[in-house]
């Protein structure tokens, strides 16, 4: 396993997104070593991310699936204590009381949906450039566990919407560009279920992907000249530590429980290929002659 | 590209019986969107930018699946790869030819909805600038998805499939223009809307253009 170098990242990443936050929330300061609190979400979430898809790349191609095995249990634990900080101990939210704590999830979900596919995205423009098929693998891998993601993302944004604006969908640019983004993505998959040739359905669907990746900012303008509601983003200046820690568990526990899940299905999708690539087997009629 | 265009352009005028028959099933909807709404001739006309719009969708979509027909029969499109020209020509002659035909599409569409919806206009030229712009929008990306359900199982499912999510934003901002022409334009929104349209297609036209030489390779 090639995992020394992305572990350290993500241990930095995790020392600046929970070490430090857990501290803050017990009142030491030492382990911030005096930088403001918007350089430590950023190296975390730099760290993190960095560290996970480096994780990712080096491990997705190898025979066992332990690495993914590894990543989903640690996914597991942060959830866990994630799931533990924001349902018991952060506090309920002035305005919108409890209805607020679907944040921890709703967030993290929205940020690594946003993830899978952009991965989608840098996959398909590699592989149409080298035409290596573990390129292949790996964007079928992520448009699929972006697809879950968006999906979870409109319900838990439609569960959200339904106590707090009195509807359960409104056509607020960020809910739209989801939810298109969850269709386009579904034709794509579509697209790759009734192609057999591999080479035609890997260059078809990753043309596909950036087609429809590069749709993703103009729906997102043209739906908010449209219409809008949606809160405005908050950064961890305008939202208390209390908030913070939550989140983070839940994000890098949704970010891990993302990368294993790609792994997992570009496996999949490796061994496929590779079964698909294979010459065919002779038939019995001519093995009798051999004979 | 010239050539490309001229061959399409050809093809269509000898299969003008089927663009008839694309014109009547766009009237037909937009006869059918009306029982959505009933007879309330103030909706209707509220509503009928959207209504012209989704017809013209609907339609869009047999067009687009039937212009690669030719090149599909007898590995055609095989023999016009192998011409020592650039397959850009050939995508773009087929997307210029398949706007034009959607264009008049919905030039065609346009008395039907006066005459059902009550929906009239003296704007003339921004209305078909706008029909121009918005048929663009629908034919640059239905062009290169078509190439690819074409020779894909299910064809007929596939490209609405892959095309509708990806056009919200030319049918919404194409919806938006249309009904300030119709309705009036009190706070000057046209222009945005417009050139909304008018980045969508070239982002699309340039971006479509570049990736079909990959759709199309073996």
């Amino acid at each position: 396993m090639k995992t020394t170098a992305p572990a350290i990242l993500l241990a930095i990443g995790a020392y600046f997104g929970f070490v430090v936050a857990v501290a803050q929330f017990h009142g030491m300061t030492a382990f911030a070593l005096g930088l403001p609190s918007g350089a430590i979400a950023t190296l975390a979430a730099t760290c993190g991310v960095a560290g996970a898809i480096w994780f990712l790349f080096a491990n997705d191609q190898v025979e066992s699936p332990r690495p993914a095995q590894l990543l989903i249990g640690l996914a597991l634990l942060c959830l866990g204590f994630g799931s533990y900080y924001g349902l018991f101990v952060a506090p309920p939210e002035q305005y919108m009381g409890e209805v607020q704590r679907i944040m921890y999830v709703h967030v993290p979900t929205a940020w690594n949906a946003l993830l899978a596919m952009t991965l989608a995205f840098v996959c398909a423009v590699i592989f149409l450039f080298n035409g290596d098929y573990k390129w292949d693998s790996r964007m079928e891998g992520s448009i699929e566990t972006g697809v879950v993601l968006a999906f979870l993302l409109c319900c838990q944004g439609a569960i959200w919407a339904k106590p707090t604006w009195g509807v359960w969908w409104d056509w607020d640019p960020r809910l739209t560009t989801t939810a298109v983004l969850l269709f386009a993505f579904l034709g794509i998959l579509a697209l790759r279920k009734f192609v057999e040739d591999p080479a035609k359905r890997a260059i078809w669907s990753a043309v596909s992907t950036i087609i429809a990746y590069v749709d993703v900012p103009i729906v997102y303008f043209s739906v908010r000249w449209w219409n809008s509601l949606h809160q405005q983003q908050s950064s961890p200046g305008t939202v208390s530590k209390q908030f913070w820690l939550p989140l983070r568990l839940n994000a890098f526990g949704i970010l891990f429980l993302m990368v294993a899940f790609i792994m997992l299905r570009a496996r999949i999708a490796s061994l496929r290929l590779k079964h698909e690539m294979a010459p065919p087997l002779p038939e019995i009629a001519e093995l009798g002659e051999a004979v | 590209m010239i050539w490309a265009l001229r061959k399409e352009l050809l093809l269509q005028w000898k299969t003008r019986t089927q663009f008839l028959a694309v014109f009547v099933f766009g009237a037909t909807s937009l006869l059918l969107f009306s029982f959505a709404v009933g007879p309330n001739s103030e909706a209707l006309r509220l509503y009928s930018a959207g209504f012209l719009w989704l017809g013209l969708l609907l339609s869009s979509t047999l067009t687009l699946a039937e212009s690669y027909h030719a090149e599909m029969e007898n590995r055609a499109l095989e023999g016009l790869l192998l011409l020592p020209s650039d397959p850009r020509a050939l995508y773009y002659g087929k997307a210029v030819a398949n706007w034009l035909q959607l264009a008049l599409l919905g030039i065609g569409l346009v008395p039907v909805m006066v005459v059902l919806y009550d929906a009239g206009t003296t704007d003339l030229l921004r209305l078909l600038a706008i029909i121009l712009l918005g048929t663009a929008g629908l034919s640059a990306p239905g062009t290169l998805y078509a190439a690819m359900t074409s020779q894909a199982r299910a064809k007929q499912t596939l490209l609405p499939l892959l095309l509708f999510p990806l056009i919200v934003p030319a049918l919404l901002a194409s919806v938006k223009a249309t009904s300030l022409v119709i309705l009036g334009d009190p706070m000057q929104q046209l222009p945005s809307w417009i050139s909304l349209l008018a980045a969508f297609d070239a982002i699309y036209w340039s971006l479509c253009g570049l990736l079909f030489g990959r759709v199309v390779e073996d």
